[in-house]
């Protein structure tokens, strides 16, 4: 039992040092996601066999002297966005219900090959679209501090698990918010890398322009450890970045704040929608900063204010194309195919039964916005306030190394409250948003509970491309600072549930 | 009702407009690894990637891409410094991802020409552009008449092909070719394919699809400044079907015009066995492609100093080729112009090169085997014979070994596969008749029974020997050696020629 209450540092030492198997470490898991997944839901796939038989064959690497890396025989909950060859692979769709991918994601693979054990899939909001994964064709999950609160989105089951103590790691991807906006409403942490530092090769595309796989964990180092190991240049994903992944453990191991520039986002620092208790947490996590030596500064950025219009015009646009292949054709769901009908009625007629309503309304957003007539309105207009947005981040990162701000506006909301009301659905990714549509690095690290609800707060750290490591180096600096003051991590105890 | 060429012409003054798409000879294909062997057995030569698999990613091929600038750079184009890739929306079953990665307003190269000689005239094409875009899979539409999607009763898809690189290559409005415009629109292509065999990019096989053409043809009226309304003729799968594809489509719309009618902007198929065009898809009602660049690559950008390096290194291009040659062969423009239209300049270029008179070469290659080509509507390339035995043919015929007439049958064993030109002498007994007693004996019986004719020789009318010639190469089923048998005649008459 007090195996899941290790951190995956921990764990991975104890068993490089032979202290305990993989397949002891996994089985705890197991157990733990046997009495917890009931309640939480935060898994699509689990195959208790597969994920014992992976553990095993780490430990027989392992025995065989294999040098494999700090994770090796650590266990993993891994979003069902990515293909895995061993594990259906479904995005949370009713389209793709059952299908088992013939190969591996590059991150499956780099996984794999750093002896990570693969607990199973974990529940999303279809194709990645969401803020609550209310919109999973599947299964709604809930949130372990309060299971009738959503767990954040898309990557809601990989938060969740990690959350209730089923996983110490999981992977999401973050195209608008969906890694560090459910971190901050379960209290871990998650980490948006820079665009094109971890490979999108087999991660089912929502918008290829802002897809990132990102980590999580309970500590800051726990997700820097699983972000190196599964970074790097990928041949085979042509935006992957070509250089050195930024050096995240050495900077999560540091955590020195003194000296540092650190820039307040003023638009994102109070104004309409912000919880009073999530402001509380935010102001205290700047003071805190500033009694660590950092000379912290206000800095303006006005066209924040338009990422999320510009990022709702380009991501559904970018989906309204990517999702075209799931056509009946080849794989997937197939509706009509009575012999009587046509190639077009059979894809009409499976795409109207295999999306749910939030991919359908994207994909017809995205389709009317790169209209003929409408292009230059719309998704162009969209492309010239990201270059405009880059602008000022870059000003800024002149002035600062890192920008902060409230990962959200608000803490974790109940379970259908914002399901009919997209615009506010939408909003829990306000000051997300932004650096997807540039690129640059993000973290969210808990802050605190809000007063009014006792639920948890994230604060978003900020830094430009391939600034990974600033991401983790001030994330690491209030994640010691809190601790100290708490006694503790926020999420000290496994929630009982 | 058409109208007939001629009458149409005294009307009507025709704008062309051609585009063509090569598929390159890469050795894999335009995103992802696979083969591009033609004629492999169905969905053998495919992966995730051209299966266009949920995650799977397009990676360009940089071998397609420079073939794409040599083209470019022969066709007299300008290099983008700059470009990138766009996705084509529309959905199509034998197009696996629903969209096609091809070029839209960004081009890799633009703003060419090439000149084409037609009797004697030189006509220079201006080329609007050169774009580099992946090919679809093959459809095959099993049952109904007429081998279309519609009315078939089912269609199977062989993905092999989807991905292949192709480069389309689009002409400006070509005004001004009058009544030419059949034979511009024939050398036009014909031209462009010696250039891509010349540059070893594509096989350029038009029956196998490697090279296709789309026709654009509109018509107005003589004086008028304004162009009519275009269509686009495709599955014109030939030299001679672009000729006639042109000559149906002035007449067709000739006779609408004349008739009152109006000219509706479509896409027609051509068929190969009336010569005549019927409508396709009608674009009035049409596609709206919503055309975007492309998110899963990165922009091309080529080293100024490695497109001139290209350019320095084209091969010597075949207009100047051709002039060379003409030079070197010392053959008239006719003679030139005819090989041109016959596809048989690199013939008798190699056969040149195996040893044969540049004038014996033409002959054979022009005259018999042009015959035979024309005879079993095969191109003259692809008769089975090759350029060595020609030259074998030719160096038997100059040391006295064949006549003119045996060469000619064993030509036809070569051809219906009875073995090499030696073998086929062999074979079939073909050696001119060299034993003079042999010889001798038949001279005597023809002077015996042609004693008239003997006589007016003997009187001085040397004229009359020929007849004692033919009557020789009679009786001797060709093998006489006629010049000795000519000379044997002379003596045994006592007349010194």
């Amino acid at each position: 039992m007090s195996l899941i209450r290790k951190t995956a540092a921990e764990l991975g030492a104890m068993i490089a040092a032979g202290e305990v198997s993989a397949a002891e470490v996994a089985e705890a898991h197991l157990d733990r996601m046997a009495e917890v997944e009931p309640k939480v839901k935060a898994f699509l796939h689990v195959d208790r066999e597969t994920t014992l038989e992976q553990a095993r064959a780490v430990d027989a690497r392992l025995k065989a002297g294999e040098k494999l890396g700090p994770l090796a025989g650590v266990p993993i909950a891994h979003k069902d966005i990515f293909t895995t060859r061993d594990m259906p692979t479904t995005a949370a769709s009713k389209i793709l219900q059952g299908w088992r991918p013939p190969y591996d994601a590059t991150v499956t693979r780099r996984l794999r090959e750093a002896g990570l054990v693969i607990l199973g899939k974990t529940n999303l909001d279809e194709f990645a679209m969401g803020s609550s994964t209310e919109n999973s064709a599947y299964q709604l999950t809930h949130n372990p501090w309060d299971l009738t609160r959503v767990p954040g989105g898309s990557s809601g089951g990989s938060s969740a698990a990690v959350a209730a103590y089923e996983a110490p790691l999981s992977t999401g991807t973050d195209t608008g918010g969906s890694i560090r906006q459910p971190a901050a409403v379960t209290g871990i942490v998650g980490m948006k890398p820079t665009y094109g530092g971890s490979s999108r090769y087999g991660l089912i595309a929502f918008a290829s322009s802002l897809d990132t796989p990102g980590p999580f964990a309970r500590n800051v180092l726990d997700a820097a450890l699983l972000q190196e190991a599964f970074s790097g240049h990928d041949p085979m994903d042509s935006t992957s970045i070509d250089a050195p992944v930024p050096s995240v453990v050495e900077a999560a191991r540091n955590g020195d704040v003194a000296g540092m520039r650190i820039g307040v986002v003023r638009e994102f620092a109070g104004g309409d929608g912000v919880q009073p208790g999530v402001l509380a947490r935010f102001n205290e996590a700047v003071q805190l900063l500033e009694s660590l030596g950092a000379k912290v500064v206000e800095v303006s950025c006005p066209s924040f204010a338009s990422a999320l219009p510009a990022y709702y015009l380009i991501a559904p646009s970018e989906c309204s194309s990517n999702l075209a292949r799931f056509d009946a054709m080849r794989y997937g769901l197939r509706v009509g195919d009575d012999g009587t009908r046509s190639a077009e009625e059979v894809m009409a007629l499976t795409r109207a039964a295999g999306f749910g309503p939030e991919v359908k309304r994207r994909i017809m957003l995205g389709t009317y916005a790169l209209s003929s007539g409408y292009y230059d309105a719309y998704y162009g207009q969209a492309q010239k306030v990201r270059t405009v947005i880059a602008r000022e981040f870059e000003a800024a990162y002149q002035q600062v190394d890192v920008l902060i701000s409230p990962t959200t506006p608000t803490t974790a909301f109940p379970i259908g409250e914002r399901a009919d009301d997209p615009m506010a659905m939408y909003l829990a990714d306000l000051y997300t948003i932004p650096s997807n549509l540039t690129g640059n690095a993000a973290i969210s690290v808990p802050c605190g509970l809000a007063d009014e609800d006792g639920l948890p707060v994230g604060l978003q750290i900020m830094a430009p491309v391939l600034g990974d490591d600033r991401c983790y180096r001030v994330g690491a600096a209030v994640e010691k600072a809190l601790e100290s003051r708490w006694g503790g991590p926020l999420l000290k105890e496994a929630p009982s549930l | 009702m058409t109208m007939v060429y001629d009458e149409a012409l005294e009307r009507f003054e025709p704008v062309l407009g051609l585009e063509t798409h090569v598929e390159l000879g890469t050795n894999s294909k335009m995103f992802c690894g696979c083969r591009t062997a033609f004629g492999a057995p169905a969905n053998t030569q495919v992966c995730p990637t051209c299966l266009a698999l949920p995650g799977a990613l397009p990676v360009a091929n940089a071998a397609a891409i420079e073939s794409t600038i040599r083209i470019g750079l022969a066709l007299n184009c300008s290099i983008a410094e700059w470009c990138r890739m766009a996705r084509k929306n529309y959905f199509y079953p034998d197009m696996p991802k629903n969209y096609q990665i091809s070029q839209y307003d960004e081009p890799l190269c633009f703003d060419g020409y090439i000149d084409v000689e037609v009797y004697g005239e030189t006509v220079r094409i201006e080329i609007e552009r050169v774009h580099l875009e992946e090919d679809t899979g093959k459809s095959t539409h099993v049952g109904g008449a007429t081998g279309r999607i519609h009315g078939a009763d089912y269609s199977i898809v062989d993905y092999n092909r989807a991905g292949i690189p192709l480069v389309e290559i689009v002409t400006k409005p070509i005004p001004g070719t009058d009544r030419l415009a059949p034979e511009v629109a024939r050398a036009y292509v014909t031209e462009l394919r010696e250039i891509m065999r010349s540059l070893g990019v594509s096989d350029v096989r038009m029956e196998e699809g490697s090279l296709r053409c789309d026709v654009n043809v509109s018509l107005m009226e003589r004086g008028a400044s304004e162009w009519g309304t275009r269509t686009e003729t495709k599955n014109v799968n030939s030299l001679r079907s672009v000729e006639r594809a042109v000559r149906s489509e002035i007449e067709r719309q000739a006779g609408v015009l004349a008739g009152g009618g109006r000219i509706v902007q479509e896409t027609r198929h051509f068929h190969e066995d009336t010569g005549t065009t019927t409508p396709g898809r009608s674009k009035e009602e049409a596609q709206d492609y919503r055309y975007f660049p492309e998110p899963d690559l990165v922009p091309i950008a080529p080293d100024p100093a490695w497109v001139a390096e290209l350019k320095a290194a084209l091969p010597e291009l075949p207009s100047v080729r051709r002039k060379r040659l003409q030079a070197e062969w010392g053959l008239s423009d006719l003679d030139m112009q005819a090989m041109h239209n016959a596809d048989a300049i690199e013939l008798v270029e190699a056969t040149v090169k195996a040893g044969a008179p540049a004038a014996d070469a033409r002959k054979w290659w022009m005259g018999e085997l042009a015959r035979r080509a024309n005879e079993t509507a095969t191109p003259l390339a692809d008769l089975p014979i090759t350029p060595e035995q020609i030259a074998r043919v030719t160096e038997l015929v100059a040391s006295g070994a064949l006549n003119d007439k045996l060469a000619r049958e064993v030509l036809e064993g070569v051809l219906a596969g009875e073995g090499t030109p030696d073998d086929v002498v062999e074979k079939r007994g073909l050696k001119i008749v060299n034993d003079e007693g042999e010889l001798s004996a038949i001279i005597d019986e023809v002077l015996a029974a042609n004693a008239d004719a003997a006589d007016k020789v003997r009187s001085g009318k040397i004229a009359a020997v020929g007849a004692l010639v033919g009557g020789v190469m009679k009786a001797s089923r060709g093998k006489a050696d006629a010049a000795r048998a000519r000379e044997l005649i002379l003596e045994k008459l006592g007349v010194s020629a």
